[in-house]
């Protein structure tokens, strides 16, 4: 097992910067997931670290040994393509075994192995039939047998196809996360889902056009966005962000927006900008009786255990997330209230949040 | 618009039976959704209606006219398909035109360009009409694909999964204007998805669809509370349902025959002086909510809650359901009515 | 051949090429270009050489250009005394002028118009009736429940696994008993036959690539079939049909086994009289080097005009499945 450590990487393909001066560390035995939109440069930076393609500059340390420069083969790291691609031509044991025998081990030791892994993944009863017949969770795991029958010392992981259910999604995320929790094994996953991100990484390295805006574990990043772009792609719905009043001094606490005021976790920090942005959460909306901003329902969306609420107010359209016991219908007209503790201030030149209470205090709830 | 029956359609595929006896009336101007797994016969269904499929047995009735054996063409229907749904020679304004050019109505040319920019600004891509259709991004491609079926006001639209191929965000975006063009136009819909989220959201009725049959039909509160047996108690909710003995959990009320309890995740209750001790497989954070997966003995239980708690795999934890939540289920998969009254479901978690 | 990929030994690890490689791979990509070039080229400059720069040992790679090949491949000529071109006064126009300094004069114009009309007719004739004909049958095949259609598509491309020559006598003996030999029509007819198998297969791929949404949404939205097929499924299929027809003109344009069987005078094409352009002591190498080079002129226009269609309907299929 390893560490992976990524420092200043940089590729462009020629005036195209994929990615840019990246530095991060992916710790010995952890669940660290790649997120951002398709183009971010997250598939490119893991085919940096699977040996796949060379940087432009930078460094790429495998337990603490430089490995830039060599071949993927050299590496020692298993990169799994797609999970679900599996040779249809051979049963599921000499499909787990193919890296072996590739690697011409001694027979007793392939087989040693791959029933092993087998054992493992709970798939040992399957090992004699064609991968044709499996279900798609069992496919699945033979996919995954096959990436770690290697014991590689890394798996880097591509984004799998897209285009599953929902419902097999959720399972397949499960069922990895589990693996990983019994394996251990250091894991470096691709995906432009945030909800997949969110429900197994230990850590998640937000990018968007070729720059690593936060590494943080999964409720720091849904907490204490450092970007707005950070923000706005985790959660869903997305963060309602409103434009309010800036030139805010360190120790405010208070906003002005659209004539009312709002009060905000004490800032640490001076926005110096005439403008601000207040990023809110939908569940940090609260349909009252009294709040500083008005609007009128758009839609109302059922959602099982919870309701979706639009609401169409003078600094623009905002989702609310309230509990179903709240009546409202579209149009009616509504009061807004905010969670001050967990509001977010950004500023607009930078688009990095400003440093508050809310960085620093926990706010749970 | 019309009102729209569907009696006891059956159609097979050689040896698969795709569609099974299905009745179902739809109201004039009532949004019905169609929710089941690939392979339930949705599809299949929406093209009986449209006539693209000619059901072996049963009859279609639009606004009380049998329309069982006439073509697709004189049927006055509008269909929106999951995916290629634009002609890419065309422009966004000729796509739009195409079914008002049709022969069989022949509109003026005036007219057309009237409705088409009617259409256009209701959907809001005017600015694009003059576009190649593969120009555009998913989404408004997919607007496009819907303004189609509204340049016409057919007796019904029949939708076949039209937001499936767009991302989350754009998915939420176009559900809330479609529900809103709906209800603004008065408009009968079919339609069908896979997407529990897109069901809840968009029916005035959900019909859950299970290899070919029609399990339930209500709506979604009804069916989401009170389904009528495990297949569309899974359906809906995620985590889905938990599903054990029950005597797995100590549950009050056990009408006799039980043979299975169905527990929602958020109605499980973490922390409970009293409950029984259960220990912590892993711990995901969605970041507004928590799912827990944990274990008792044999079972696994996934739970959901609102707040981080600090747990973490390998954590003991003691566990209880919340009173009269549990859903009771004979050995048939049916529900058994509890004789309390139904309960009333507040929210499980500080949302 | 070398290629422009570094070697790996892992099942998953493939690496780009390296630039070495790369420029490895463009050298013999260039060189194979240049060596498939020259045949064209010693064509192309042969056809501006004069007869005996033509047949020169060691052959001449510079002379001095003349169109007497063009104007030889275009006339027939006589040859007189050199009284006689004396006696006809100045020479009226440049070929004249060219003709008379080999002591000959122009006795009428060749027959080489005449082919290559012929197979201008025969070969776009045939060409669009198999593309008509494989279209609506490729369509056929790929919308409709054809009873025992895998059966007939065999059978339809079979027909293309016989060498045609096996068929020669037959065919001529067919021909001649229905009047057909030596007419445009029976070319057309005989090229059709068998073009249209390969445009049936082709077609039938590409017309499988277009979704039936697109037809179902058209016949919901009122359409019948026909106008859907009309309106939806040409426009779509254009770069496929394209690819199709330069496949059909190639074989019917180059064909020269039945032609020279079953062609000797009026219907002839180009490709068995080309050979045959006899000068003065045997083969009159710059008008066969003309005629070929004309002769390569319109599959080479017709290509590059639809080059961008071809290479859309040549890597179609290869790229989607």
């Amino acid at each position: 097992m390893a560490e992976i450590r990524v420092e200043n990487l940089h590729k462009s393909f020629g005036d195209f910067i994929a990615v840019r001066e990246s530095s991060f560390t992916v710790r010995d035995g952890e669940f660290f997931v790649m997120l951002g939109p398709s183009g971010c440069g997250k598939t490119t930076t893991l085919r940096m670290i699977a040996g796949l393609e060379l940087p432009t500059s930078g460094r790429i340390l495998l337990d603490g040994e430089d490995v830039t420069f060599r071949r993927g083969a050299e590496r020692d790291i298993a990169f799994v393509f797609q999970l679900f691609a599996l040779y249809p031509h051979m049963n599921v044991r000499q499909n787990i075994s193919f890296p072996l025998r590739i690697q011409r081990l001694p027979r007793r030791e392939v087989r040693r192995r791959t029933e092993e892994v087998a054992r493992l993944l709970r798939i040992d009863h399957l090992l004699d039939r064609p991968v044709g017949g499996l279900s798609s969770g069992d496919r699945q795991r033979v996919a995954l047998g096959r990436a770690i029958v290697r014991r590689a010392k890394a798996f880097p992981m591509g984004e799998p196809q897209g285009a599953l259910d929902a419902e097999f999604r959720e399972l397949m995320c499960e069922e990895l996360r589990l693996l990983h929790n019994r394996i251990g094994a250091t894991t470096i996953y691709v995906t432009h889902d945030q909800i997949e991100a969110m429900s197994m990484a230990d850590r998640i390295c937000v990018m968007d056009r070729g720059e690593v805006l936060q590494v943080a574990p999964p409720i720091e990043i849904y907490e204490r966005p450092a970007t707005r772009f950070v923000a706005g792609f985790i959660g869903s719905p997305a963060m309602n962000f409103l434009p309010a009043q800036g030139r805010l001094a360190p120790g405010a606490t208070e906003i002005r927006l659209n004539g009312a005021t709002v009060p905000i976790p004490r800032l640490h920090a001076a926005l110096d900008h005439p403008e601000a942005i207040l990023g809110v959460r939908p569940e940090h909306i609260h349909i009252a009786d009294d709040g500083p901003l008005r609007g009128s329902v758009y839609s109302v969306e059922y959602m099982g255990t919870r309701q979706l609420v639009t609401v169409d107010t003078g600094v623009g359209r905002l989702k609310v997330r309230a509990p179903n016991t709240v009546r409202v219908d579209d149009g009616d007209s509504v009061a807004l209230a905010f969670d001050t503790r967990r509001l977010i201030v950004f500023d607009p030149a930078s688009d990095l949040a400003v440093a508050s209470a809310a960085f620093t205090e926990t706010a749970d709830g | 618009m019309a009102e729209v029956r569907l009696h006891d359609l059956t159609k097979r595929f050689a040896q698969t039976v795709a569609v099974s006896d299905l009745s179902l009336d739809i109201a004039d101007g009532e949004f019905v959704v169609l929710l089941g797994p690939t392979g339930a016969g949705k599809t299949t269904t929406l093209r009986l209606v449209a006539g693209l499929e000619k059901p072996d047995s049963g009859r279609i009735e639009i606004a009380g006219h049998d329309v069982t054996a006439l073509a697709p063409a004189e049927r006055d229907v509008s269909f929106v398909f999951q995916q290629y749904s634009l002609y890419p020679h065309y422009t966004v304004y000729q796509n739009l035109a195409f079914p008002l050019r049709a022969p069989a109505r022949r509109w003026a040319t005036a007219d057309i360009d009237r409705r088409v920019r009617e259409v256009a600004a209701l959907l809001r891509i005017e600015s694009k009409l003059d576009n190649r259709a593969t120009q555009l991004s998913g989404g408004e491609m997919q607007r496009v694909a819907i303004g189609r079926a509204l340049v016409r006001t057919p007796a019904i639209y029949l939708m076949d999964e039209p937001l499936s191929s767009l991302d989350a965000k754009l998915r939420e975006d176009l559900r809330i204007e479609l529900k809103r063009i709906q209800r603004d136009l008065g408009a009968t819909i079919l339609f069908v998805t896979h997407d529990q989220i897109e069901a809840m959201t968009l029916a005035d009725r959900i019909g859950v669809l299970s290899t070919g049959r029609l399990i339930q039909i209500g709506p979604p509160r009804t069916i989401y509370e009170r389904p009528d047996n495990l297949y569309v108690a899974r359906r809906l909710g995620s985590p889905q349902i938990n599903v054990v003995a029950p005597d797995a959990l100590p549950l009050a009320d056990v009408p006799a025959g039980a043979h299975s309890a169905g527990i929602r995740p958020e109605d499980i209750l973490l922390h409970c002086d009293d409950g029984i001790p259960a220990e912590v497989l892993s711990v995901e954070h969605l970041g507004v909510e928590t799912v827990i997966l944990l274990s008792l003995g044999e079972t696994h239980l996934h739970t959901l809650l609102g707040s981080h708690p600090p747990l973490a795999p390998g954590s003991q934890v003691r566990i209880a359901v919340r009173p009269g939540a549990a859903l009771f289920f004979d050995a048939a998969g049916n529900r058994i009515p509890s004789n309390l009254s139904e309960p009333t479901r507040e929210t499980a978690y500080g949302t | 051949m070398s290629s422009g990929r570094t070697g790996t030994t892992a099942a998953h690890s493939v690496v780009d090429a390296t630039s070495a490689g790369r420029r490895i791979a463009a050298v013999v990509v260039i060189a194979y270009a240049l060596i498939t070039m020259i045949p064209l080229v010693w064509i192309l400059l042969t056809s501006f050489k004069s007869p005996p720069d033509s047949i020169a040992y060691p052959p001449k790679v510079v002379f001095e250009p003349t169109l007497e090949g063009y104007v030889n491949l275009f006339t027939t000529r006589s040859r007189q005394t050199p009284e006689y071109i004396e006696s006809l006064g100045p020479p009226k126009t440049w070929y004249d002028a060219l003709v008379r300094k080999r002591n000959m004069v122009i006795t009428g114009p060749s027959r080489f118009a005449d082919r290559y009309m012929n197979s201008v007719v025969i070969g776009f004739g045939s060409t669009f009736l198999a593309v008509a004909l494989g279209t609506l049958a490729a369509y056929g095949f790929s919308r409709f429940r054809v009873p025992l259609k895998d059966d007939l598509l065999f059978f339809i491309l079979s027909t293309r696994m016989m060498p045609p020559i096996a068929v020669a006598i037959p065919i001529y003996l067919m021909y001649r008993t229905l009047g057909l030999s030596d007419t445009a029509l029976g070319m057309i007819i005989l090229y059709t036959a068998v073009n249209v198998s390969l445009a049936v297969w082709l077609l039938k791929g590409f017309i499988d690539e277009i979704p039936r949404e697109y037809e179902e949404a058209a016949v919901v939205d009122g359409y019948s079939r026909l106008q859907a097929f009309w309106k939806i499924v040409l426009p779509q299929a254009r770069a496929g049909i394209a690819a199709t027809a330069i496949f059909c003109l190639i074989f019917a344009w180059n064909e020269y086994a039945f032609a020279l069987l079953l062609t000797s005078g009026e219907a002839q094409t180009a490709p068995p009289f080309i050979p045959l352009i006899i000068g003065e002591g045997g083969l009159d190498w710059p008008a066969v080097a003309a005629g070929t080079t004309l002769f390569l002129l319109p599959i080479v226009i017709f290509t590059v005009l639809l080059r961008n269609q071809l290479l859309r309907g040549i890597t179609f299929g290869a790229v989607r499945k």
